[in-house]
């Protein structure tokens, strides 16, 4: 992988700007940030989740949660956000408990032979038809419970692949420029919640000096006005701050472009919405994908001309170079393969639970999920851990 | 390049314009100092500049402020971008990204310039902030004085005329300080930018100013050469208060000046030693680390009001303290210093049960301070934490008084009347966030210490006050010593430690690496020596006030 990384260096060197080359004597940078473009990331996590909504095969589904998990392994960059996908695998599990909970205590409609245990019922009144506490609980209805939590903790994975590998942030960096001042708003807002934790936990921890307990509701409640107000002054200091930096200098426009600008996203939306129920509705068959298309293309030749107000120019955007298209290939090849499988051989893909049956890993689709392990090889290695010692104070 | 031309500022809803009759005007290329005791509207005429006074604030700017030819008036903050970048009091408030590169490069993107002169002045700015190990850091990572610099090179980037910054040094050790003060004297001299900076700090900072700006309450403000000012400044370091003491002219603004001058001074303290404010209490000798688990005999040493033995905390798989050994004896006050990030805090937390030891104990008051219910321990310990607002909840004083009272279980009135003797001049009815830094301080201090703790901890008591409200909470701290309170502070005020603490603990990555009498530790360290140290050393003065005394005996 290492290899990978020093190889790989030369195909990624950043195109110059061809606005001249810079003058001599301009310092050369020593560490280039030889990072993939987001997008990439997000799709090979999304095309992985989509494969994963596929198919109930335990075997699969741990396949994948597995190939997910290895890229994130020697793929994620150290920064606090990598950290989050451990939080996502806890919530995956916790909805996998949830899920097996509800089908021990909520009764499952699988029909089922093999009686584990039986609960007490709990008998509920005529106009509860349908729900069911306690009762037998049936191994069939226990398998496709997990069967079907797994699927739902696999995409949650994924999810959290793409977050670890790849913060929102720096996402929202790529959008276009008229959407700019929403993405600042987005990641303002993303900076906001690790603040908001940190103020609770000093706040909380501050009541102990008071001699009053920390824990419990109670506590909580008690910091939540002076943490609201702490948070409404950091936002509007942010606000000054990002004011005299220059956030919102608006380059003149000619009122003809702004007017076309409007009346481009304006048609554009109207135009989508237009083509969609067209599309949906069973007589619209005939003008809907047209118009949904006009609609599109307006929309988006509208964003393009506003972006001509906005003066922003953008520092060192993550280019979308061969190893982008590799990484969202591969992630988009996973998917395609298993949605063909789904079509081909929907037994291997969902296996029976009545009558219970052992699942079998069915070789192809297995093989195809293996290709979205190519990220781990073609990508950069992410830099070598910063110095641990970080400040806890000040 | 900056001119001020009557400037008043009168805020919403106040009676007196926070400013009045500003009248200056600030040449191309100087260090300009903002000087004042606080609340006289230093960071109003900072704001003025950048068009942050009045457009975000609010109120009535009344005069013209204009800089490099552009009316604030006519131009929001945001078109004033390109010729003045600001940093204000709290760096982290000021980043919108999160990783140093792309904060340094945001300003830029802001105004549009092309990418290859953002990449290149990203890189030259890297360099000249030292910042290139950092650059793909994330900034909740970096320690303060790295985010001050991160923050000022964020605004560097743009290449401003004019650079306004808010108490750059106050939050940073003596170390970290001198780094970013190092910074601005390059600006200066090899870009020739124009600064105009507010600091409490002055002892750091007036030796690099070209002129000096004095706000005195009440007055109008008056502008000139850094020595001619500091003879009339009611706020002063310490240089220039032994410098007005011996009669000096022209006062000496640098510790080289002083100590070329300082020749006969030395000669009439011969012989003397300078007395004690504070009375020695029975202090037990520092724990040495050898014998850290021998038992001592208690040869009529009095119970320790804490200890702490071979402590060690990790936090997120970092190590903020390693076999730490502290005992603190009742009626001592010990200065905790060292660097931003070398454990104080954490150390403090122990002591009073917010951080939990991962191996080693923690005794205060005979209680294991993490395990003990917060209602007990307040009677055996107290912190002021670094933001003393933290502490405060209520709406106003008295309800804060009340439920202080309330808290630990003290007579109705306990917590008022303490706050009377402290302060007198706080109104029942005022707002505890409408209070000054110093007056909100010590209403944290008042409202700890209605539990009557033995032991109190302060963790950076003097962080944005000015010198008077510095005077009055060593007084206060020097009392609460002569009654028997043992205090343990976190400060990096060289000062502050020299004129109150009976024995300085440095610490350093978590280590304790000196622990001794302040006069031996202290004066030891050219980071950590007060500034009348220095000058008169090696005779083994502190502080003005010693000599002073001295002088008049």
């Amino acid at each position: 992988m290492r290899e990978a990384r020093g190889s790989g260096r030369a195909g990624l060197a950043r195109p110059r700007p061809e606005r001249g080359t810079p003058p001599a004597g301009v310092p050369v940078p020593r560490a280039r940030r030889a990072q993939l473009h987001p997008g990439a990331w997000w799709l090979w996590a999304l095309a992985l989740g989509t494969a994963a909504t596929r198919t109930t095969n335990p075997l699969l589904l741990a396949l994948l949660i597995t190939v997910s998990g290895y890229v994130v392994a020697v793929r994620r960059p150290h920064t606090p956000w990598a950290r989050s996908y451990g939080a996502f695998v806890k919530l995956a599990a916790a909805v996998l408990l949830l899920r097996l909970a509800f089908a021990v205590f909520l009764g499952s409609p699988i029909p089922g032979t093999h009686t584990l245990f039986t609960l007490p019922e709990v008998p509920l009144p005529d106009w509860a038809q349908g729900i069911r506490l306690g009762g037998r609980v049936t191994a069939e209805g226990l398998t496709f419970a997990l069967y079907d939590a797994l699927r739902l903790a696999a995409l949650l994975i994924c999810v959290g692949a793409a977050n670890a590998l790849a913060s929102p942030s720096r996402l929202l960096k790529s959008l276009p420029g008229a959407l700019y001042e929403l993405g600042v708003a987005v990641v303002v807002a993303l900076t906001f919640a690790p603040n908001l934790i940190a103020d609770v936990r000093r706040l909380r921890a501050a009541r102990r000096l008071r001699g009053r307990p920390d824990k419990g509701v109670r506590g909580l409640v008690q910091v939540g006005l002076p943490v609201l107000e702490g948070a409404l002054e950091r936002s509007v200091s942010l606000a000054a701050a990002m004011d005299a930096r220059g956030y919102g200098r608006t380059a003149e426009v000619p009122p003809a472009v702004r007017r076309t600008t409007a009346a481009l996203t304006l048609g554009g939306l109207l135009g989508v919405c237009a083509g969609t129920y067209g599309l949906l509705t069973a007589e619209g068959g005939s003008y809907g994908l047209p118009v949904l298309l006009v609609g599109l293309a307006s929309a988006l030749a509208g964003l393009r001309l506003g972006g001509r107000r906005t003066l922003r120019t953008r520092y060192r955007p993550d280019p979308w170079d061969a190893r982008a298209w590799l990484v969202s290939a591969s992630g988009a090849a996973v998917a395609a393969l298993l949605i063909l499988a789904g079509s081909l051989d929907p037994g291997a893909l969902r296996p029976g639970v009545v009558p219970l049956e052992p699942p079998t890993l069915p070789l192809w689709p297995a093989a195809a999920v293996l290709l979205g392990l190519l990220p781990a090889f073609v990508t950069p290695a992410p830099e070598a851990a910063p110095d641990p010692r970080k400040e806890p104070t000040t | 390049m900056i001119r001020f031309e009557n400037v008043s500022v009168t805020y919403d809803g106040a009676a007196r314009p926070a400013v009045r009759d500003v009248d200056l005007e600030v040449p191309e290329g100087e260090l300009v100092l903002v000087v004042g005791p606080s609340g006289v509207g230093k960071s109003t005429v900072l704001g003025a500049v950048s068009g942050l006074v009045p457009h975000f604030t609010g109120g009535t700017l009344h005069g013209r402020v204009t800089v490099a030819g552009r009316d604030t008036r006519t131009h929001k903050p945001r078109e004033l971008a390109d010729v003045v970048g600001t940093v204000g009091q709290d760096p982290l408030s000021h980043f919108v990204t999160d990783t140093v590169e792309d904060e340094l490069a945001y300003g830029m993107e802001s105004l549009g310039l092309p990418p290859d002169v953002m990449r290149r002045r990203v890189e030259e700015t890297l360099d000249l902030l030292g910042l290139a190990d950092l650059r793909d850091r994330h900034i909740s990572t970096l320690s303060g004085g790295q985010q001050q610099r991160v923050a000022i090179g964020s605004v560097l980037t743009p290449h401003p005329k004019v650079l306004v910054l808010d108490e750059p040094t106050s939050a940073l050790d003596p170390a970290a300080a001198e780094e970013v003060l190092a910074v601005l004297q390059r600006l200066v001299h090899d870009l020739g930018t124009t600064i105009l900076m507010a600091e409490h700090r002055l002892e750091r900072v007036v030796q690099y100013a070209d002129q000096v700006v004095l706000l005195p309450p009440g007055e109008r403000p008056r502008m000139g050469a850094p020595a001619d000012v500091m003879a009339v400044s009611p706020v002063c370091p310490p240089v220039v208060e032994l410098g007005r003491l011996a009669g000096w002219a022209p006062l000496p603004l640098t510790v080289r000046d002083a100590r070329r001058r300082a020749a006969p001074l030395r000669d009439r303290l011969e012989g003397r030693q300078p007395e004690r404010h504070t009375t020695e209490p029975r202090t037990a000798p520092p724990v040495k680390r050898l014998f850290g688990r021998a038992k001592k005999p208690h040869d009529g040493a009095p119970e320790p009001v804490a200890e702490v033995r071979s402590l060690a905390v990790r936090r997120d798989r970092v190590r903020a303290l390693t076999h730490v050994d502290l005992t603190v004896s009742p009626g001592e006050t010990i200065a905790l210093m060292g660097r931003n990030g070398a454990g104080k805090s954490t150390l403090l937390g122990a002591m009073v049960g917010l951080v939990a030891p991962s191996s080693g104990s923690v005794r205060t008051g005979g209680a294991v301070p993490h395990r003990t219910r917060p209602r007990d321990l307040v009677r055996k310990v107290g912190l002021v934490p670094q933001e003393p607002r933290d502490l405060l909840y209520a709406d106003t004083v008295a309800a804060e008084c009340a439920a202080a009272d309330r808290d630990a279980e003290a007579e109705p009135g306990t917590c008022r009347a303490l706050l009377t003797e402290l302060l007198p001049s706080v109104a029942d009815d005022s707002h505890p966030r409408d209070l000054s830094e110093g007056q909100r301080l010590t209403l944290a201090l008042a409202v700890v210490l209605t539990a009557r703790p033995p032991l109190l901890l302060l963790d950076e008591p003097t962080r944005g006050l000015d010198y008077a409200a510095k005077a009055r909470l060593t007084a206060i701290l020097r009392r609460l010593a002569a009654e028997g309170h043992a205090i343990v502070m976190a400060t990096h005020d060289v000062e502050l430690a020299a004129e109150l603490a009976h024995r300085v603990v440095l610490l350093a990555e978590g280590e304790v690496i000196a622990d001794g009498p302040s006069a031996e530790v202290v004066v030891a360290s050219p980071a950590f020596a007060p500034q009348v140290a220095k000058i008169l050393a090696p005779q083994p003065w502190l502080t003005v006030a010693q000599v002073k005394e001295a002088l008049e005996r």
